[in-house]
C-alpha cells in the first residue's frame, strides 16, 4: 500500500469523518433510494431490498409508505411487518415510540422528506431517522430530488413544481449508502400515466425530466465521491487516481485573465467539474496591480471559481503545492510577458511549472 | 424481411453499470418482459448461458433465439447470430454485453458490429456494458484498478445510442451478492474481493459511471435542442444561453506512446466541449515512409487509433514540426493545440529540440494543453 504525506483536511472532510464513526458507534447504516421524480421506482426498490432482508432473516418493519401505491408495492408490503403511523390533520407522523419500542434491525421510513404535524417530538421527519440511527435501528428511505432543499429551486425552476418539505444535502452526504433509481423519462410519464414515446428525449415534457435526471446522477456522483474520501481517509491512502476534473486559473496583473475565466466557466460547466483560481502574492506589487487582481477575483468567483491567495517568493513553488493539495488535474496559464532568451532556456515561468506539473495539464493561455 | 435503403436505423439503448453483478442484464431482461406485457414484439438475441438463476428467471417469458454455434480449438463457443436476427426481424433485440469480443470463425470481430447490422437494418437494440470498456476511459481505469481492460467499445458506438440507463448498486451490495456466490463461482470470489472488486476499485468505478451517465444525458438534451432548432427557429430554447464559437481541437501525434493517452484525452475533452477533433502527424517527406520500420508502426498504429475513435487524421510534411502544427491549426481555426510533454534532456532542450516548448512559443495565439502522462501509476 502506498502511504504517504496526506492533503490537509477540510473542516467537512472532518465533520464527515466524525459523522461517519458516530454511526459506526451505533452499529445502524442508512440507506437512501434518490429518484429524480416522481414514478422512477424508488419505492419499489426500497420495499423489494426490505423483503430480500426479511426473507434473508434480517428484522425489518414499515414505519412509514407513500400515500399512492402500485399492484407490485402492495405485493410486497403484504409481506411486511407495518407499525402503523400516527394520523395527523393533513400529515403523517411515523410513530416513534413504538418503533423504539419494537426495536427491528431495519426499519422502512418513506419518503424520507415529511414535516411532521404540530407538537411532534421532531419537527422533520429525517430527524426522526436520526433518532432511529443513534439507538442502533438501520433504516431505508427514499426521496425525490425536488426535496433536496438545495436542488428545489432549481427544480421549480425546471418543471414549476414547488414543496414545503425538504431535506439539507448534508444529511444525504452523511448516508453511508445512497442508491440513484435511474430510468428514461419516457418510461418514468409512462408510469405516471402518459402515452409511451419512441426511446430517446422526443418531446419538451422529457426534454425537462432529462434535465433532473442529470441534476440526481451527479448529486449521487458527489456523494459517492464523499464516500470514497473518506475511505482513504480512514485508511490512510494516498488517493492516486482522479473522478472528476479540477481547473485551476493562475491570475497575475498581466495575463489575459479574462480569458481564463471565461475558459474555465465554461469548462466547469461542460466537464461538470470544479474551479479555483489563485494569484501569488509577491513582495512590492504596485497599488495598481492589487486593485486589478480583486476585479479578476470578483469575476472568478462570479464564474463559480474558489479563490485564494498565495504567499510565496516563488509562484511556481506555490501553484504546484496549492495544485497538489486541491487535488487539480488542469493548470491555466498565461504566456509569459517577457520574452527573453534567458527567461526562455533558465527561468520561463510557464516552461518551469509545465516541467515541474508531475500528473497535471498544464493550458497555456494566449495574450 | 429485406430492408430498403429508406428504412429508418433502429434505437440503441445501453444499459451502464460499474462492475460485473450490478444488475444491468437483470435490468434490460425485467424492461423487456414489461415491454412484451405492453404488446410490443421483443426478443433475446444474446445472453450469457451460465447467467444467475434470477437473472435467468427474468428471461422466462421472453422468445429467446438460438446463438450460432462455432467450434474453435476443439471447443463450442455460442456467439449472437445476426442472420437469424435478421431473419426474425423483432422491433426489439436484446443482447447482453456490448463489449464483447467474438471468437475467430464469428461474422464480425466483436459484438458491437453485430448490433450495428441490426440497427442498419431498422431493429431497435438494447444492450448492456460497465464504463470500463468504454475506450477514451482506459488509462484512467488503468490507474483506478491497475488492469488494462483489452474489450474496449469505441466512444461513438456509444454516442450513437439514443437512451443511456445507468444500472446503480451500492459497492456493499455487490459485496453481498458476491459473496453469497450469486455473482462468480464460489471458488472465485475471494480473488474477485481482494482484485477487481476491492472496495475504492468500485467506489471510483461507480463514480466514473454515473458521472458517465450524466454526460450522456447532457448531450442527448443538446441534441435534442439542436434538432429543435432546426425544425422551429423561432420558438426559444428551453436554456436560452447562447452558444460559444465550436471549439476545434488539435492531437499532435509522435511515435512516442504517449500518443495513446493523447489520443483518449482529446477525445474526451472534444466530447465534453462539443468540439471537432482532429489528429495531426508531421514528418519532413509528408509520409511516413522513411521512418524506422519501427517508429512507422507505432505511428501507423496511432493514425490508426486516432481513427477509430472518430478523431479526422491528417499526415504534413514539414521540417519544422512545431511551425508546422501551428500553421495548420491557424488556418483551422484550431482553439485548442494538445501535446504530450516529450521526456527530453537538457541537451535538447538547449538545441531547441522540444517541439512542445516550440509550438507554446510560436502559438502565442492559440490555446496549448501539454497534456501530462497519466500513464504512470505511482506507487502501484
Amino acid at each position: 500500500m502506498h502511504v504517504s504525506k496526506l492533503a490537509r483536511p477540510t473542516p467537512e472532510r472532518l465533520l464527515r469523518q466524525v459523522q461517519a464513526e458516530e454511526n459506526k458507534q451505533f452499529g445502524s447504516k442508512l440507506k437512501i433510494f434518490l429518484g429524480y421524480a416522481p414514478a422512477v421506482g424508488k419505492s419499489y426498490r426500497m420495499l423489494d431490498e426490505a423483503r430480500r432482508r426479511l426473507e434473508r432473516g434480517e428484522d425489518v418493519v414499515v414505519a412509514a409508505v407513500q400515500g399512492r401505491q402500485s399492484e407490485e408495492v402492495q405485493a410486497i408490503l403484504s409481506k411486511l411487518e407495518v407499525i402503523p403511523p400516527k394520523e395527523g390533520v393533513n400529515n403523517q407522523a411515523i410513530d416513534l415510540d413504538a418503533v423504539l419500542h419494537r426495536a427491528p434491525a431495519v426499519c422502512v421510513v418513506d419518503p424520507l422528506a415529511a414535516r411532521n404535524p404540530p407538537k411532534s417530538r421532531n419537527e422533520y421527519r429525517w430527524q426522526d431517522v436520526q433518532e432511529l440511527l443513534r439507538n442502533g435501528i438501520s433504516v431505508l428511505s427514499s426521496v425525490n430530488l425536488l426535496h433536496v432543499e438545495e436542488y428545489k429551486g432549481k427544480v421549480q425552476e425546471i418543471t414549476g413544481k414547488n414543496t414545503t418539505e425538504t431535506i439539507p444535502k448534508s444529511f444525504l452526504l452523511s448516508a453511508d449508502e445512497i442508491v440513484i433509481v435511474d430510468v428514461p423519462p419516457d418510461l418514468c410519464l409512462w408510469r405516471q400515466g402518459e402515452k409511451l414515446t419512441a426511446t430517446g428525449i422526443s418531446n419538451l415534457q422529457e426534454r425537462q425530466l432529462s434535465e433532473l435526471r442529470e441534476l440526481a446522477l451527479l448529486l449521487t456522483a458527489e456523494v459517492v465521491d464523499a464516500q470514497l474520501e473518506s475511505y482513504f481517509d480512514s485508511h490512510g491512502i494516498e488517493r492516486l487516481f482522479e473522478t472528476h476534473e479540477r481547473f485551476l486559473i493562475c491570475i497575475t496583473p498581466h495575463s489575459n485573465a479574462a480569458a481564463m475565466i471565461k475558459s474555465g466557466e465554461r469548462n466547469k460547466e461542460r466537464f461538470q467539474g470544479e474551479l479555483y483560481a489563485v494569484y501569488v502574492c509577491e513582495p512590492g506589487r504596485s497599488k495598481r496591480d492589487q486593485v486589478t487582481i480583486r476585479k479578476y477575483f470578483d469575476a472568478a468567483e462570479k464564474a463559480g471559481a474558489k479563490t485564494q491567495v498565495l504567499e510565496n517568493d516563488d509562484p511556481i513553488t506555490a501553484i504546484l503545492e496549492f495544485a497538489r493539495e486541491q487535488r487539480i488535474t488542469q493548470i491555466f496559464m498565461g504566456h509569459s510577458a517577457h520574452d527573453t532568451w534567458r527567461n526562455r532556456f533558465f527561468g520561463d515561468p510557464v516552461l518551469r511549472l509545465i516541467r515541474a506539473a508531475e500528473g497535471i495539464d498544464v493550458r497555456v493561455f494566449p495574450h | 424481411m429485406p430492408t430498403t435503403p429508406n428504412t429508418p436505423r433502429g434505437s440503441l439503448k445501453v444499459y451502464l453499470g460499474y462492475a460485473p453483478g450490478v444488475g444491468k442484464t437483470f435490468q434490460m431482461l425485467a424492461d423487456g418482459q414489461a415491454a412484451v406485457k405492453r404488446g410490443v414484439d421483443v426478443v433475446l438475441g444474446y445472453f450469457e448461458p451460465h447467467a444467475r438463476p434470477d437473472t435467468i428467471a427474468q428471461a422466462q417469458e421472453l422468445e429467446i433465439i438460438p446463438h450460432r454455434k462455432i467450434e474453435y480449438r476443439g471447443k463450442i463457443f455460442q456467439e449472437l447470430d445476426a442472420e437469424a436476427l435478421l431473419r426474425r426481424n423483432a422491433t426489439i433485440v436484446l443482447v447482453d454485453e456490448l463489449a464483447h469480443t467474438n471468437v475467430p470463425g464469428s461474422l464480425h470481430t466483436k459484438r458491437w458490429e453485430d448490433v450495428q447490422v441490426l440497427l442498419d437494418a431498422g431493429i431497435e437494440v438494447w444492450t448492456t456494458m460497465n464504463v470500463q470498456h468504454l475506450e477514451s476511459l482506459n488509462d484512467q481505469i488503468w490507474q483506478i484498478t491497475g488492469v488494462r481492460v483489452r474489450e474496449t467499445v469505441p466512444d461513438g458506438i456509444v454516442r450513437q445510442a439514443a437512451e443511456i440507463v445507468a444500472v446503480d448498486l451500492t459497492p456493499d451490495a455487490l459485496h453481498n451478492r458476491l459473496k453469497r456466490g450469486a455473482v462468480y463461482k464460489p471458488e472465485m470470489v475471494e480473488k474477485a474481493l481482494a482484485g477487481f472488486f476491492k472496495g475504492s476499485n468500485l467506489g471510483a468505478l461507480r463514480e466514473l459511471t454515473l458521472r458517465q451517465a450524466a454526460h450522456e444525458v447532457d448531450l442527448r438534451q443538446a441534441f435534442y435542442d439542436e434538432t429543435r432548432a432546426l425544425q422551429a427557429p423561432k420558438i426559444s430554447g428551453v436554456s436560452g444561453t447562447t452558444t460559444p464559437p465550436k471549439e476545434h481541437i488539435l492531437v499532435h501525434l509522435t511515435a512516442e506512446s504517449t500518443s495513446a493517452m493523447l489520443i483518449r484525452r482529446g477525445r474526451r475533452a472534444a466530447d465534453y466541449l462539443q468540439a471537432d477533433c482532429t489528429a495531426l502527424f508531421v514528418s519532413p517527406t509528408g509520409d511516413i515512409s522513411r521512418l524506422s520500420s519501427e517508429e512507422r508502426s507505432a505511428v501507423e498504429e496511432h493514425l490508426l487509433f486516432a481513427r477509430s475513435l472518430q478523431i479526422a487524421t491528417q499526415v504534413l510534411q514539414g521540417s519544422d514540426v512545431a511551425k508546422t502544427i501551428v500553421e495548420f491549426a491557424r488556418r483551422n481555426h484550431v482553439t485548442q493545440i494538445f501535446v504530450a510533454q516529450p521526456q527530453h534532456s537538457f541537451r535538447d532542450r538547449l538545441l531547441g529540440r522540444n517541439n512542445v516548448e516550440n509550438i507554446i512559443r510560436i502559438a502565442q495565439d492559440i490555446q496549448v494543453t501539454v497534456v501530462a502522462d497519466r500513464t504512470q501509476r505511482p506507487g502501484a
